[in-house]
């Protein structure tokens, strides 16, 4: 153990304004890899910042922060445990969702009518329904044939969620109808972001419990549906969240640019994004070289062995899981809160999820320092790619033009499309040619 | 009697447009698990390729059809199934072989196909843009309206209903004909069964592998085309088939192709009957119920909105109680 915690890296990595990478605590051997990264990609950064200005690029520095902590997130699932989760915009919504939520002023219209009341009668039957339901199929416990069972249980939950149901439609319709929608709570942001994370866990805990027992294609396809109906629900629930017609503007945990100017503000919410990824990456630190990490290692690369050894796979999976979810939630509420709008249709899977897994496997999956690196860098290279996709696609217009009389209509989007090309490509050469990425995990070989 | 003609309309014909559509692409993803063992996450891409092979094709020569009196479509269809074979064997031998021959673990082969799926998104939308278009190119859609004696609601078919009946009929024809009597089918199916055996008999596992992916293109480049001849052509639909599709796998038993089929239909139907509006039905009885029993006018179980929870379901449910699907296929 003593070769892995030599080599302890410095907690605060993305360098902040484009600082020089930070010296590694003279270890033994001098991580020539690391620093020679992590010095090129401290120069592309303090290229970013004398091009487009300190504004953009603190805002730049800020997402690419945020992007981090998805990142952290998913590593956990897929480099420690070997988990692949593809719904990570799912997570990243929920929690946005939620710090919407708690930040948004409270509506006082929605509070003085007889709206709250109903919507909780509603709740309330939901709860009773689904305990009686529970309890339906609990009867064969005093008795009943099975098959009895399970058909009064089945019939019971039809009724009752079709009566639940109907009953939520009046009111939400009413609340959209009366008050527009139910506003937030008015509480400060940051517990917006906790319950982000812990919504976001619940979700995972979820999802886990049906498909961690089973082989790793079923967790992807299930991620990527939970995701897509998470969507769903928060763009046709107008009565919670608006709908299409967004929430802005959101509260900043820090003074918001209109009082301190758009500089300070940012790097002021810079720098409570590099303490909370400091902290994690500490955490995650003592986590990976703890034994509960050693095992969640050993559950990866040899799952039969790990089972003999009286290791418990599925309930370890399951924490590795929730764990992962909890920082994705986490991440995408200061992402939601950073941007100042709350979009359901924002959320797309490129950008949230694809996005985040290139960041992963390009840096290095299990490795942290890695996953920190692939975030910074990618993220960098995708808001760059915008306007050089836009450029190289004009320049191949003009050629099309000349050459084959080919006028396509709007540039821009279609600018934007060859941007998901790229990301596809990448995480196939990334696949093919580094598939340990370019900060490898370090496996501890002990004589 | 005008309730059922509904019900017809609405529930019978639109969920076997939706099964048919559900079936032919779980059958794909099924072959290509069965044999290559993995879950290929590009198949709804594929779809929507081999469907813009068809529209480019119908752009540039729009009455190809007329003599034959079908769509154009139609007849480019043969054309668009061998392009996106093509591509399909092409992409296994880019990106997929090398993989495989590294000996990677199959979920390295599912982040594959899901960067393959990027790939092939970015370069549909970069061609076809994002709007939906017509694969009807300077043609109307026929519409048939069957009179039904003593009802005034006709019951209503469209010609790409019909065609869509037709070739998935022939298209299940032919590939159990194929997996059953044909020597190549034979092989493949004892490549699923087991490839080490399989290899040590003497058959050319490589070939299997190729032609795998020309009938998983093929599939593919029916199903979407089909599913855009009755809606429209969408550049963006491949996530919203990925589930459904892979529900329809799952129930039917993965590696199984009749059973794919069974679960296509299962999960097109649990959507339009989710999706349905119940009340419509009780109509005719609304009146003779007793006065506590009010209904509301929306009986639906989901709205149309929330129709992707509705396979989601289905796949958790199948999950739990037998994760091997109704027919008995692998656990993946």
């Amino acid at each position: 153990m003593t070769a892995s915690s030599s080599q302890r890296p410095a907690p605060q990595q993305p360098a902040p304004q484009g600082a020089t990478p930070p010296e590694a605590p003279a270890p033994r051997t001098l991580p020539v890899r690391e620093l020679a990264l992590f010095g090129g990609l401290a120069l592309v950064v303090l290229a970013v910042f004398a091009t487009m200005g300190p504004a953009y690029s603190t805002r730049m520095l800020v997402e690419a922060s945020c992007y981090a902590i998805l990142a952290l997130g998913l590593t956990i699932q897929w480099g420690y445990a070997g988990q692949f989760n593809a719904g990570i915009m799912g997570f990243v919504a929920l929690g946005g969702f939620s710090a919407t939520f708690f930040s948004i002023p409270v509506n006082p219209a929605f509070w003085a009518s007889d709206l709250p009341g109903r919507l909780g009668w509603v709740l309330l039957a939901m709860v009773v329904v689904t305990a009686i339901v529970f309890g339906i199929s609990r009867l064969d416990r005093i008795g009943l044939p099975k098959l009895l069972r399970t058909i009064l249980a089945i019939a019971a939950g039809l009724i009752g969620y079709l009566v639940v149901i109907s009953w939520l439609r009046s009111v939400t319709g009413d609340i959209e109808s009366q008050v527009e929608f139910i506003g937030g709570l008015g509480l400060p942001v940051w517990l917006g972001w906790i319950v982000g994370g812990v919504l976001a866990g619940g979700v995972g805990y979820v999802i886990g419990h049906i498909c961690l027992g089973l082989r790793s294609d079923y967790l992807v396809i299930a991620t990527l549906g939970i995701a897509e109906i998470i969507k769903a629900f928060l763009k046709n629930s107008d009565w919670l969240t608006r709908g299409t017609a967004t929430i802005s503007p959101l509260p900043w945990p820090v003074p918001d640019p209109g009082e301190v100017g758009f500089l300070t503000a940012r790097a002021l919410y810079l720098s409570v994004t590099v303490v909370m990824i400091a902290v994690i990456f500490f955490l995650l630190h003592r986590a990976y070289h703890a034994p509960w990490g050693r095992m969640i290692r050993a559950i990866r690369d040899n799952e039969v062995s790990a089972a003999a050894m009286g290791k418990s796979i599925n309930r370890r999976r399951q924490e590795i899981f929730v764990f992962g979810c909890i920082l994705m939630g986490v991440g995408g509420a200061v992402l939601t809160s950073f941007n100042g709008l709350f979009d359901p249709q924002g959320y797309l899977p490129l950008n949230h999820t694809f996005l985040v897994l290139v960041m992963v496997i390009l840096g290095g999956p299990g490795n942290n320092l890695g996953t920190l690196f692939g975030a910074v860098l990618v993220y960098v290279i995708w808001i760059m790619s915008g306007p050089l996709a836009l450029a190289l696609m004009h320049a191949v217009t003009a050629l099309g033009d000349s050459w084959f009389d080919w006028q396509p209509g709007n540039l821009d989007s279609r600018a934007l499309q060859a941007r998901v090309f790229v990301i596809g490509l990448l995480i196939l050469l990334v696949l093919r040619f580094a598939p340990r990425g370019l900060i490898p995990e370090k496996v501890a070989h002990h004589d | 009697m005008n309730e059922l003609i509904y019900f017809f309309n609405y529930v019978v014909v639109a969920g076997s447009v939706t099964g048919c559509i559900y079936a032919i692409g779980a059958v794909g993803v099924t072959l290509i698990y069965s044999i290559l063992r993995f879950a290929h996450f590009a198949h709804a891409d594929m779809m929507t390729l081999g469907t813009l092979a068809v529209l480019l094709l119908t752009l540039a020569f729009p009455h190809a059809g007329d003599p034959l009196g079908l769509p154009t479509a139609i007849v480019m269809l043969p054309v668009a199934m061998a392009l996106t074979s093509l591509v399909a064997v092409g992409i296994d031998r880019a990106f997929y072989q090398p993989l495989r021959s590294h000996g990677v673990k199959p979920i390295v082969m599912v982040i594959a196909s899901l960067g393959v799926t990027l790939m092939l998104q970015g370069l549909i939308r970069l061609f076809a843009g994002t709007g939906s278009q017509n694969l009807y190119v300077d043609a109307r859609k026929e519409i048939f309206r069957i009179d039904v004696p003593g009802v005034t609601r006709p019951i209503i078919l469209t010609e790409p209903q019909i065609i869509l009946f037709v070739i998935t009929i022939v298209a299940v024809v032919g590939l159990h004909l194929f997996l059953t009597r044909a020597r190549l089918g034979k092989a493949m199916r004892a490549m699923s069964d087991n490839p080490d055996l399989a290899r040590a008999s003497g058959i050319n596992t490589r070939l299997i592998i190729t032609l795998t992916w020309i009938i998983a293109g093929s599939l593919a480049t029916i199903a979407g085309t089909l599913l855009s001849l009755d809606v429209a052509f969408k550049p963006d639909l491949s996530f919203f088939l990925l589930l459904p599709i892979f529900a329809a796998a799952i129930v039917g038993g993965v590696g199984h192709p009749y059973g794919a089929i069974a679960g296509g239909f299962l999960v097109g139907f649990a959507e339009t009957l989710a999706v349905f509006n119940w009340s419509v039905l009780l109509r005719p009885v609304r009146d003779s119920l007793p006065t506590w029993l009010e209904l509301p006018n929306n009986l639906a179980l989901v709205g149309t909105e929330y129709k992707i929870v509705v396979p989601f379901f289905i796949l958790v449910a199948v999950l739990i109680w037998r994760p091997t699907g109704i027919f008995k296929g692998k656990v993946i």
